[in-house]
């Protein structure tokens, strides 16, 4: 596995070498075995020659399974929580890195909408793969997701009925375009990039557990990097920032929902 | 906390709760392992920590991603996560679910096979589908061991029996029993050599 990494990495610069060994390697093997191979040495042979098989295990590698308001709570301590502290600065800029297709940023915009934030908001949305980003772009999500969305949005703390936001369309709920105005879709490589602003609050939810430790600290240094003092760090609600390098740098907001404040 | 040299990776779904605390009353208190449970539940079930707590003197928690694995601890996989081990942390993935269930006792016990090859002891109890029996093959073939209920006890015995059906070399026990029988297993497993479970000598094979 690490020859199929190193390969892929100098062959394409997709750097996956630090991601976390044990999801990799059933993802590796699922690709294996949709591709009708038999071993690794034949899946890099094939990654190598053809650039399809590649984007085939790129989306693999970087769709995470992901739902609109996911941990409704995580949403409605948001509101209680962060939005009051939001509310003190005349402009506001908010990461949300690893976005995947979109679900939580749509989220996040809807709920700042609601508390009258949204106009003074910018969302910077990113994800290593351009193939979710235009996804997430066309604001379209499946309609037989709905009624799990809907019952996630009114679980944290929705006021309104949640399909004003979107219309049912042939190919799917679109959601309202305006939600996007604020939003910008970049790529960006936690691995590699860095940080190309400073944000009041950073959302990375799910998407660190895939790292390694090593990987993870890095990215723990990227996000402090990226904070204002006091500004507001959330990760997932069983990820811990305990075992990274940066645990004393930050104050706890709310221990459940894993909202941490910068403090240091 | 010491980190775990022994893992014991417990597989259940219907009926688990009663099943995981019954075993766990019987865990030997001074058992040098760790015990990591992968439960098929609700996804807003979280009081089965609080619950099984109360039949153990063991510390019983939900797992964090990249937490140590720890001697005398109970891990609980968190419901719609997978479970997975890595070196001697834990990890979780938001993958979709495996054969309908998240967390999969599959995934759990094969990421365990992998880490601590012949140190685990993989444990089936009920449940109503087919979960873990995979895992199972798979902890046996890197030369760990494998503990299934007795399907006659279970109050789902479609898990167990899918686990025995592979054909896997297991020891089959009633729920009160395989405490003891973790016991057995792991104190006669001399740390880093695998021990041989028919000594030499013992058994005349001519």
């Amino acid at each position: 596995m690490d020859l199929l990494l190193e390969a892929v990495y100098r062959h394409y610069g997709f750097d996956f070498r630090q991601y976390a060994r044990p999801s990799l390697r059933r993802r590796l093997t699922r690709r294996l075995s949709l591709e009708g191979l038999q071993t690794l040495s034949g899946l890099q042979e094939r990654l190598l020659h053809e650039p399809e098989c590649m984007e085939r295990l790129l989306l693999d590698l970087s769709i995470n399974v992901t739902a609109m308001f996911r941990d409704p709570s995580f949403f409605r301590v948001f509101r209680t929580k962060v939005v009051p502290l939001l509310r003190t600065y005349p402009f506001i800029r908010i990461w949300n890195a690893g976005c995947s297709t979109g679900e939580e940023t749509y989220s996040l915009a809807i709920l700042l909408r609601e508390e009258g934030l949204y106009d003074r908001t910018r969302i910077y949305a990113t994800d290593i793969n351009e193939a979710v980003l235009v996804q997430a772009r066309q604001a379209l999500f499946p309609l037989e997701k709905m009624k799990e969305y809907t019952e996630n949005y009114l679980a944290s703390g929705g006021s309104r009925a949640f399909s004003e936001y979107y219309v049912a369309a042939y190919e799917g709920a679109q959601f309202d375009r305006s939600l996007g105005d604020n939003i910008v879709f970049a790529r960006h490589n936690l691995a590699t990039d860095r940080s190309f602003n400073e944000f009041q609050v950073v959302v990375c939810r799910n998407v660190m557990i895939y790292f390694d430790m090593s990987l993870q600290n890095r990215v723990h240094d990227l996000f402090y990097e990226s904070l204002q003092r006091l500004g507001v760090l959330a990760l997932g609600p069983k990820e811990s920032i305990a075992f990274t390098s940066h645990a004393d740098h930050y104050d706890v907001l709310d221990p459940q929902n894993k909202l941490f404040r910068k403090a240091r | 906390m010491s980190a775990a040299d022994h893992l014991v990776v417990v597989g259940c779904s219907w009926g688990g709760l009663d099943a995981l605390s019954r075993l766990l009353a019987h865990v030997p208190q001074d058992l040098p392992a760790a015990i990591v449970v992968a439960q098929h539940r609700m996804h807003d079930a979280s009081y089965l920590a609080e619950l099984l707590a109360r039949h153990t003197d063991w510390p019983v928690c939900e797992a964090e991603d990249k937490e140590p694995i720890s001697v005398g601890h109970v891990h609980l996989a968190p419901p719609g996560y997978h479970l997975l081990i890595d070196g001697h942390r834990l990890a979780l993935s938001t993958e979709g679910p495996v054969r309908h269930s998240r967390p999969s006792i599959d995934v759990l016990f094969e990421s365990a096979a992998e880490a601590f090859t012949h140190r685990v002891v993989g444990v089936v109890l009920t449940g109503a589908n087919s979960d873990g029996a995979r895992g199972l093959v798979r902890i046996v073939r890197r030369g760990g061991r494998a503990v299934v209920q007795d399907p006659a006890t279970a109050a789902r015995r479609d898990m167990p029996e899918a686990a025995l059906a592979t054909g896997v070399d297991a020891t089959v026990a009633p729920l009160e029993e395989i405490g003891p029988l973790l016991g057995q297993m792991i104190t006669s497993h001399p740390q880093g050599e695998r021990s041989s479970s028919h000594p030499q000598g013992e058994r005349s094979s001519t």
